[in-house]
């Protein structure tokens, strides 16, 4: 249902637009760029800046007959309001005439700027927006020619403001457009940003603790339309003409946000190229025109003198560098002798990655597998949500579903969204055992005890079907809620994650979320499907490759010797309890970035790229295949992970022919049926995008980045493509009880791996060891907030502060993932205040 | 006039004493709304007594009650007591004196509403008149004229009190909405209007605490009678404050119509030291200054007589210039009010004030050129029809029209004409 | 903590608005801070922010708006006179000037003791009985009109005496 379309005139041109669209949008989707500051297209207009003035004009009614009036040629009479409108808040009307580029108009706006000017510093030489500054462009189109305004009038203020460890603001520059307060607070739900004083002195301000706590305060430098907003990383770092830009996708979660990399050679770094920034990349599918700052902000760590710079050779007790050749040689024969290989993967690898990994280790008949505690990528596969999903197409009689994950940390893009679908009235349901942001927004929060994620969801899925095996699990209440809300959804979009759960569980709770949306006749089709919630950027693209996560297998691996190849995972690191298992491998080859725990233990290591310096292509947790392409050139000797494998693969004796990522893409399609027909030019392909982003016009909609370089492909999930998915679930499993209190680990979004870990404007946010306990369990054990407590894993004693925090379940300890307990799923334990 | 109708407390002294209210007829009127008619006859009895609203904009207020967003609910008065306009001072009087003839006011416009919550937004500095409105109210709750069942009904009505904290903008409706909701006190864009998304983005209808102290005595005498005061179009009493250079100054209650020369000559007793007017301000500081003249004074003050000499009546709050003053340093005066006051949010508002004050702080001190003059002139007009609400369109008119009509007094400051 | 201390009062205070527009609230709650700390301070703020469960930007950015909230203690009493065009047409500048004279004090300043410190602001609705300013407190706010220099000085001297006794 398309909304009515009204016919206006602006300057002369004939323009259709749906009633309702603004003149501002209006003119622009005919070419005519009305200049903005405080309008965004993303956000409601305000009215403040009065820049987008116009002239407006209606045809002349005659009051008696209600006949337009006729000129003596019979042309009708437009009768011209007396006051120029702001374009940004008038919608068109039918047989409107607006005038943007009459002399009035302009001379409106050319004193609009003048009075701008007054204020704002010309100091565009030393500015971060210089180059790229609406207000430059404005004063340099249609601004006065010089100020009328005396210097010693000017109000000198405060130019290095740090808002927080990520933005600065220069309170002289900012034309107080409330661009950024208005994001913080509307798109967002952060408002820590707001305006304090008044007049003149109106000025930004933050409260929060830390200052400008978002975790998308880097989009307003964005859409900061002078350079008031600046990145603590990037200011004066360089100019915007310097750098060169590279398309590239973000590598941290599984939202795959798109963005540009911009990079120059540096001095400090001997003349190599390095990222300065990273900025958004419009589309509008997958993140619209933001990113946020973990994507925006961990970058630095591909520019770390802690990588590996060569290839590694174990000689005793140690690795020693070694040549490419003599590496590649001796990896080869070490898998050739071994009785039995397999292959461990992180989720970071691209798709020719893992695609490469599989064919080598198969060659071996060996098994590759996934290193992740989640399970589930191959239904996923088959209910995954369908081709064209936009999560901004879900409106009010459709449903969100979120269980047991905790969007804002593990996914913010995809908090975000759809936090902002139920803002316009799509139903959410958000199912946890414990209290996440999301449930803010919430139409209905699911809360289950610990333990019962697996139940809840065979409730939800016994309401759909008629299966007499499932009547045991018939919902009572508080499930009983969320099932009238699905009953009626239109559209239904089922996000899970691991929170609160062992590897088992997630497997049952994939299995009864894929099963509930077939019985529920949500497969198949866009904006209907199941989303996993993945540790990493590529999870998902492993499993379609054929690795599937299984910690199951990967002890009995270890158990049987032999040899192991180790890409982009740090199993050692993150549990260390398998330790003993990779020490006794009979040959360990690793490659990977840093010398992590799992590397040092290694016969061979190489040296890998990350996503930066290479090229490939990932599939996000909505089954969207992107590309990124180079930014910089290789680190050291540093090679890309399939390139390493396909070296290693050919000294074995296979047959395979890798020339670059996109031929061993080709063999993808040839040889994944989802991905049948997709190469890196459809990869490629983009549509027109509304708004319009990127500079060509002012920068409308902000600095983010148009894109020209691909949308990706969505696939289409397998009972999309006539393979219906047959309802089937397991019993839950009973989590075993020794302790008293459940030891929970969870996401943070700024964790401690190693590629967040080495950006210094993000140290200070990054998670640190602490045990958050309810109140009445505090009180019970005598705990006291901010005092040490110990507990002890398999063996391991840790001490550690403990917190008391509300939001806490009773019965739960909360720990981020990656502070130093190793603790991967939940483990019942007992906590004790240390004396 | 024989009988004063809003300041009624000049007449009979203890009439904010409840009882002595209620002795002289008080709570009548809202009893008759409640339990004999409906929302929509007292709208009606409001149109067609022609009352406008007084806090400036001249309104009228039945039809701003019509504009109310049919069937949503909750609805909500607010009440505008942040008397705010350098020269006004005529709300305080009616709070401090006639308390509850203004609270039974906003009852009925409640009633009429179909609203049952009610806030008196009163300005932070009235924080004593709100001490004592708040046991007023207290005393209402006690007779039960306010909480449920009032009069035997199914009519519910809560009035609270609410102090702002310091803001001439908060006297701008929609700023007045947006400081009550707890954030700053900026106006909003319109449309939407209060009445369909006001306070809370409900229903709202906002009305200045003279415009609702008339609604008492309209419902009781009738809308015909009110209709009878005052001029065609514009009719019923009004307050005008006289302040300034004039002997008497106060509020005085008179029909509209009366005119300028009545007002100043034999209400306000004249001009002091047989000094000679020199020109009127007639809506406070945000006035088209007017010059002294016959033609001027013998105007009845109405809403179309002043609009059509040059000005506007606004809140009828007369600055009483005499022949001493300098237009350039009033000028100076009004502008630094008004660069303080801006809220900030728009451009040609918060920059336009600032940059006029700096260049009338020359001025006025002896300091600026003729050129210097033709710049402001310039920096209002650019102001003019541009600026998001009416603070930054009232901040230009005692600038443009002293340069206009006082030509002299820059010539003065500016050593044109060889001073 | 106000939230202990004025419990009644918060209470009262929150009766006035909808449960799901506590916001509403803020002014009321930084006038009982004003009240309780002498000024708004930054814990204040962040109190506020917990009671109305906003971000403390959202209460802080209040205060540099609204003239009578105060970022710093100042004075005990503030004497605000007005100067605006009605009152300065009725002789308040002389009388403002005169009166900051005979405290030895400026505009903005505050007295060596602490207790009185003395604004220029903006119209106070007291323009028919101008010289007239009004004298903030930490609990409430009086107009003070038809003043002279020798009145407003004993209006001082009282104040004085209240604030040592306070």
């Amino acid at each position: 249902m398309s909304e009515p379309l009204v016919t206006l005139t602006i300057d002369g041109i004939e323009v259709k637009v749906p009633a309702g669209t603004l003149i501002v949008d209006a003119a622009k989707r005919v070419g005519i760029d009305i200049p903005v500051f405080c309008y965004h297209p993303k956000m409601e207009p305000v009215g403040m800046c009065r820049m987008c003035l116009v002239e407006v004009g209606m045809p002349k009614v005659d009051r008696q007959t209600g006949e337009k009036v006729l000129d003596q040629s019979g042309q009708t009479v437009i009768e011209f309001r007396p006051k120029l409108e702001t374009s940004c808040t008038t919608p068109v009307s039918e047989g409107m005439h607006v005038l943007v580029s009459s002399e009035v108009a302009q001379q409106g706006r050319q004193q609009i700027v003048e009075y701008i000017l007054t204020s704002h510093p010309l100091d565009c030489p030393i500015c971060d927006k210089g180059g790229e500054c609406p207000l430059q462009n404005q004063t340099i189109t249609a601004g006065p020619g010089k100020s009328r305004f005396l210097f010693e009038d000017k109000k000198h203020l405060d130019k290095h403001v740090p808002l927080g460890d990520l933005i600065f603001l220069d309170r002289e520059r900012c034309i107080q457009c409330a661009r950024c307060v208005r994001y913080q607070e509307l798109v967002v739900d952060d408002p820590v940003l707001a305006f304090a004083e008044r007049g003149r002195s109106l000025e930004i301000v933050t409260f929060s603790e830390p200052g400008f706590d978002s975790y998308f305060s880097g989009n307003t430098t964005d859409i900061c339309p002078v350079g008031a907003l600046t990145t603590a990383d990037f200011r004066f770092g360089a100019r915007p003409w310097e750098m060169n830009s590279a398309a590239s996708v973000c590598n941290h979660c599984p939202v795959g946000c798109n963005t540009v990399l911009n990079t120059r050679r540096e001095a400090s770094t001997g003349g190599r190229e390095v990222v300065k920034r990273v900025l958004p990349r419009q589309n509008e599918y997958v993140n619209e025109i933001w990113i946020c700052d973990k994507g925006r902000f961990a970058h630095h760590y591909a520019a770390s003198e802690e990588r590996l710079k060569t290839p590694m050779i174990r000689k005793g007790k140690k690795l020693v560098k070694a040549s490419w050749d003599q590496a590649l040689d001796h990896a080869a024969a070490g898998l050739k002798d071994a009785a039995s290989v397999f292959g461990l993967a992180g989720g970071r690898a691209s798709n020719e990655d893992f695609f490469t990994l599989n064919r080598l280790v198969e060659g071996l008949d060996g098994q590759a597998l996934l290193y992740d505690q989640m399970a589930g990528g191959d239904l996923v596969g088959q209910v995954g949500v369908g081709q064209g999903t936009n999560l901004s197409d879900l409106k009010a009689g459709d449903a969100i579903l979120v269980m047991a994950s905790d969007l804002h940390e593990e996914a913010p893009l995809w908090w975000l969204r759809v936090k902002n679908a139920a803002k316009r009235g799509v139903s959410l349901i958000v199912a946890n055992s414990r209290d996440t942001r999301l449930d803010d927004f919430a139409t209905y929060s699911l809360r289950y005890k610990l333990g019962q994620a697996v139940t809840t969801s065979l409730a939800l899925l016994q309401a759909f079907s008629r299966k007499r095996d499932l009547t045991k699990y018939k919902a009572k209440s508080p499930v009983l809620e969320a099932i009238g809300l699905l009953k009626n959804a239109t559209n239904l979009v089922v996000f899970y994650g691991r929170d609160g759960l062992r590897f088992e569980d997630t497997e049952a709770l994939a299995e009864a979320l894929a099963s509930l949306l077939a019985a529920s006749g949500h497969t198949g089709k866009a904006n209907n499907g199941l989303i996993a919630v993945w540790s990493q950027a590529n999870n998902q693209g492993a499993w379609d490759m054929g690795l599937k996560a299984d910690p199951r297998a990967l002890r009995k691996n270890l158990e049987m010797g032999g040899a192991a190849i180790v890409m982009a995972a740090n199993p050692v690191g993150d549990e260390p309890d398998l330790r003993a298992g990779f020490e006794g491998l009979d040959f360990l080859v690793v490659q990977d970035l840093f010398l992590s725990e799992t590397a040092a233990l290694a016969d061979v290591v190489f040296p890998a790229q990350t996503f930066i310096e290479r090229e490939g292509s990932m599939t996000s947790g909505e089954r969207r295949v992107q590309r990124y392409y180079p930014a910089v050139q290789a680190f050291g000797q540093s090679q890309p992970d399939w390139r390493i494998l396909s070296q290693i693969a050919m000294r074995l004796g296979q047959k395979f022919e890798a020339a670059s990522a996109a031929s061993i893409f080709l063999m993808i399609s040839e040889q994944i049926p989802a991905y049948k027909g997709i190469n890196y030019q459809t990869l490629a392909e983009v549509e027109p995008q509304w708004p319009p982003v990127g500079g060509a016009d002012l920068y409308y909609g902000g600095t983010t980045y148009e894109n020209y370089q691909g949308l990706g492909v969505q696939l289409q999930p397998s009972s999309e493509r006539g393979d219906p998915f047959e309802i089937r679930w397991h019993e839950p499993k009973k989590m075993p009880t020794r302790g008293k209190l459940w030891l929970i680990p969870v996401k943070n979004l700024y964790d401690r791996a190693v590629t967040s870990r080495s950006s210094p404007v993000l140290t200070d946010r990054l998670a640190s060891l602490s045990l958050r306990i309810n109140p009445d369990d505090a009180a019970r054990l005598g705990i006291e907030s901010g005092t040490t407590v110990s507990m002890s894993i398999n063996g391991t004693s840790y001490e550690a502060p403990a917190l008391i925090e509300e939001v806490v379940p009773k019965g739960q300890v909360i720990v981020d993932r990656s502070t130093g307990v190793a603790a991967v799923e939940p483990v019942s334990i007992d906590l004790e205040p240390t004396k | 006039m024989a009988e004063y109708i809003l300041l009624r407390n000049r007449d009979i002294p203890a009439i904010d004493k409840l009882d002595v209210y209620l002795e002289h007829g008080g709570f009548a009127a809202f009893k008759q709304v409640v339990t004999e008619k409906q929302p929509q006859e007292v709208i009606e009895i409001v149109k067609v007594s022609g009352l406008r609203g007084r806090g400036g904009a001249g309104f009228p207020a039945g039809v701003k009650w019509s504009f109310l967003t049919p069937n949503v609910f909750p609805r909500y008065v607010v009440a505008n007591a942040d008397e705010s306009e350098p020269g006004t001072f005529k709300d305080r009087e009616i709070l401090e004196r006639n308390p509850f003839q203004f609270l039974e006011g906003v009852a009925i416009c409640s009633f009429a509403a179909q609203a049952n919550t009610a806030y008196v937004y009163c300005r932070g500095e009235f924080w004593d008149l709100a001490q004592t409105l708040e046991q007023k109210i207290a005393e209402l709750y006690e007779r039960g004229f306010l909480g449920e069942n009032i009069f035997g009904s199914n009519y519910k009505l809560d009035i609270f009190v609410h102090l702002g904290a310091g803001a001439y903008i908060c006297g701008e409706e929609t700023a007045l909405l947006e400081s009550l909701e707890g954030k700053l006190g900026q106006p909003r864009l319109r449309p939407p209007f209060p009445a369909a998304e006001g306070l809370f983005a409900k229903p709202t209808v906002v009305n200045n605490v003279e415009t609702l102290t008339n609604l008492p005595p309209i419902i009781t005498r009738g809308a015909d009678w009110f209709a009878s005061i005052g001029t065609e179009r514009s009719t019923g009493p009004k307050i005008f404050c006289l302040s300034g250079r004039i002997v008497r100054p106060g509020n005085y209650e008179l029909p509209l119509g009366t005119t300028f020369r009545e007002l100043i000559f034999e209400h306000g007793g004249g001009i002091p030291d047989g000094k000679s007017i020199k020109g009127i301000m007639p809506a406070g500081a945000s006035s088209a200054i007017l010059p002294g003249t016959d033609e001027v004074l013998d105007t009845p003050m109405d809403y179309e007589s002043v609009a059509k000499i040059g000005s506007q009546l606004g809140s009828a709050s007369l600055i009483i210039l005499d022949e001493t003053i300098n237009l350039g340093w009033l000028a100076y005066k009004t502008t630094s009010f008004f660069k303080h006051e801006s809220c900030g949010k728009c451009t040609p508002c918060r920059e336009g004030t600032y940059w006029m004050y700096h260049i009338l702080s020359r001025v006025k001190e002896g300091q600026g050129s003729p050129e210097d003059v033709e710049l402001l002139r310039e920096v209002a007009q650019g102001m003019e029809g541009k600026c998001l609400c009416a603070l930054g369109e009232f901040a230009i008119m005692p600038v443009l029209t002293s340069i206009e009509r006082f030509q002299l007094d820059y010539e003065a400051l500016t050593g044109k004409n060889g001073s | 903590m106000l939230a202990e201390k004025y419990n009644q009062e918060i209470d009262q205070i929150l009766a006035k608005y909808p449960p799901e527009e506590k916001r509403a609230a803020v002014l009321p709650l930084l006038y009982l801070a004003q009240r309780e700390y002498g000024f708004v301070s930054i814990e204040a703020i962040d109190e506020i922010a917990k009671l109305l469960e906003l971000d403390p930007t959202q209460v802080g950015g209040l205060v540099g708006f609204y003239t009578l909230l105060h970022e710093h203690p100042g004075g005990t009493y503030k004497i605000q006179i007005c100067t605006d065009l009605p009152c300065a047409l009725r002789g308040a500048e002389e009388f403002a000037g005169q009166l900051c004279e005979n405290l030895g004090i400026q505009f903005g300043e505050t007295t060596e003791d602490g207790t009185i410190m003395v604004e220029e602001v903006k119209c106070l609705a007291g323009c028919d009985r101008a010289p007239m300013f009004q004298v903030q407190e930490p609990d409430g706010i009086h107009y003070y009109e038809d003043q002279n220099i020798e009145s407003a000085m004993g209006v001082i001297q009282e104040l004085r005496k209240r604030g040592k006794r306070g």
